[in-house]
């Protein structure tokens, strides 16, 4: 299925110009065009998960609203499924799945159950289909307490388990998930990763996952794209996200006595703290022949190897605003 | 259409968890049947025949606006209140991705409110004011049937009124303003303070022509069979007439501001 349809989500030189009035003065307004998305092209295959991460104020947002069809691009193309989002909103919507984390799509004041009743008979899905999923999600999700619970009485975590599952009683094709673990407890977070990850690999759902929480997205991603100033900065795998940003990995030694700094070809010390020395050495390198090397000509007695930060790796692509492609 | 028969009973349903706010507004509805009861005696005793009603009719009229006052929304208080959060806070976006109308869908969860608060809100009072004091009740059964077909139109009217005032804040960013505006005219243009026919020449002409009119003037009209034969029938055309103006006014602003305008936040 992957492979027979790779522009299942399809952009190309898609724009989106939005126009800010400031008060210049106290009767002087200006006009201002603020490019939120400024010629955004990549494609994303069906049954792909694919991690969309940037800055604050990035485009990551509108980019959502403009697939989901709330907002029309300025210009460019843009299609999901072969729909035009814009034009055909409510046709696409029976076959997308929307998870907002700061915003809940389930209705305050009735029982989680009433929130479903609701969904079934807005995306007609059939009652045997209904009750399967519905079941499934309880099931896997921890529902089976909550149904007859007042959504205003759940915990954020309990809450955020109930919208994921109202997202996905329709069986969409595409779910946008956006911020799906923000706020959540470190246990809340694993079962929705969890989850997540088993829906993807089982149903072949389509996932686009809008995220500040890098763990997300190593957990759950195998191709992120980053985009800053409503541009893409980078789109490919994780590993070649830390490589482009020219990260580095770090090789911990413990020695026996205090030595001089190691010398030792691809690798050079960075720190050095009594008998701890800290070399660095590229990300993309194998540490095996490193590690004979210092362990050859020093007297080792302990070592780890530490992954490189990628926070730190995207922090720096953000401040330096540029592509790293 | 079974989606907004749901929504229909899912918003009676919500209204219905909150017993003691209902309870509170009840008391409220029955205090102030009293409070207009009383000046309406006084007035009426000074000048018979006001507007062309009894005593008896217009005692009844008192109680029949505070059965409609919640139904009907005339001072707010309903689905727009929450409409307008939603627009304000951007979770608009999330009732926008639905495979729904957006205002058939609130049009239907407001008929559910308003259903509950007819119930609620209104039986009580009414009965009150039966019990208390001397009201002209309708003298065929059928015109009551006539009346609860009235009121569903008014409630149309009001909910087309409330729906522009809400989507307004997609411009204005802030409702209070049009909200104000909004109850001032509905407690003074439905005939709530006094009936419209009380009104002299133009004023009262104009009156009895705006929308307001049909959310409480001509309910009651109907009710003290003041309208019957060929005459419903031209109250009904008043009503549904400005109901389909203002609901196709509200399409089209819909339109526009889900086209056209930033949803906010994030």
């Amino acid at each position: 299925m992957t492979a027979m349809e790779p522009d299942f989500i399809d952009l190309d030189g898609v724009e989106k110009v939005f126009e800010v009035r400031r008060r210049v003065g106290l009767l002087r307004r200006e006009r201002r065009r603020v490019r939120a998305v400024d010629g955004l092209t990549f494609r994303v295959a069906r049954g792909e998960m694919v991690g969309y991460i940037g800055p604050n104020g990035a485009g990551k947002s509108t980019t959502v609203k403009m697939l989901t069809g709330i907002l029309t691009p300025s210009g460019g193309r843009l299609r999901v499924a072969g729909i035009d989002p814009a034009r055909e909103r409510t046709r696409l919507a029976r076959r997308i799945g929307v998870v907002f984390g700061q915003r809940t799509t389930l209705w305050w004041d009735l029982p989680l159950r009433d929130s479903y009743r609701l969904m079934h008979r807005m995306y007609r899905i059939p009652d045997a289909r209904f009750r399967e999923n519905l079941d499934r999600c309880v099931e896997l999700l921890d529902l089976g307490a909550l149904l007859e619970v007042p959504v205003r009485q759940l915990s954020l975590g309990q809450r955020m388990r109930g919208d994921i599952a109202a997202a996905l009683l329709h069986d969409p094709d595409v779910l946008y998930l956006d911020e799906p673990t923000i706020g959540l407890d470190v246990v809340s977070k694993a079962k929705v990763r969890g989850f997540l990850r088993d829906l993807n690999a089982e149903q072949g759902t389509t996932v686009l996952l809008t995220t500040h929480d890098l763990t997300d997205i190593e957990q759950l991603c195998k191709r992120v794209m980053v985009i800053d100033h409503g541009r893409l900065v980078y789109d490919g795998t994780l590993s070649g996200l830390r490589e482009a940003g020219a990260a580095t990995r770090t090789l911990v030694v413990d020695l026996e006595r205090e030595v001089p700094p190691i010398e030792v070809a691809g690798a050079r010390v960075v720190r050095v703290e009594g008998t701890r020395q800290w070399l660095a050495f590229p990300a993309s390198a194998s540490a095996a022949p490193l590690v004979a090397e210092v362990a050859g000509a020093y007297p080792l007695v302990d070592l780890s190897v530490r992954e490189p930060d990628i926070e730190a790796v995207i922090a720096r692509m953000y401040a330096e605003r540029r592509p790293v492609r | 259409m079974r989606l907004y028969w749901t929504v229909l009973a899912s918003g009676f349903r919500r209204h219905a968890t909150y017993r003691v706010a209902t309870a509170a507004g009840v008391f409220t509805n029955t205090v102030f049947g009293f409070v207009l009861t009383f000046t309406y005696v006084a007035l009426w005793d000074e000048r018979p025949r006001l507007g062309g009603y009894d005593m008896a009719e217009a005692l009844a009229y008192v109680w029949i606006g505070q059965s409609l006052l919640a139904a009907c929304s005339l001072m707010g208080g309903g689905f727009e209140e929450e409409l307008i959060q939603r627009i304000k806070t951007g979770d608009i976006a999330v009732d926008l991705y639905r495979p729904a109308d957006l205002q058939l869908w609130w049009f239907s969860a407001n008929l559910g409110r308003a259903a509950f608060q007819l119930l609620g809100r209104g039986v009580v009072p009414m009965a009150v004011g039966a019990l208390a004091f001397d009201l002209a009740l309708p003298e065929h059964p059928l015109t009551w049937l006539a009346f609860l077909v009235s009121v569903l139109l008014g409630v149309t009217v009001s909910f087309a009124v409330w729906y522009l005032v809400a989507l307004s804040v997609f411009w204005l960013l802030d409702g209070a303003g049009a909200v104000q505006v909004a109850w001032l005219s509905g407690v003074f243009f439905s005939g709530m303070l006094l009936p419209l026919t009380v009104f002299p020449g133009a004023l009262g002409e104009v009156a009895r022509a705006l929308p307001w009119a049909s959310m409480l003037q001509v309910p009651a009209d109907v009710f003290l069979e003041k309208r019957t034969g060929w005459e419903l029938w031209e109250a009904y055309a008043f009503q549904a007439g400005w109901a389909l103006v203002l609901l196709a006014a509200g399409r089209a602003v819909q339109a526009v501001a889900t086209r056209r305008v930033v949803v906010q936040g994030g």
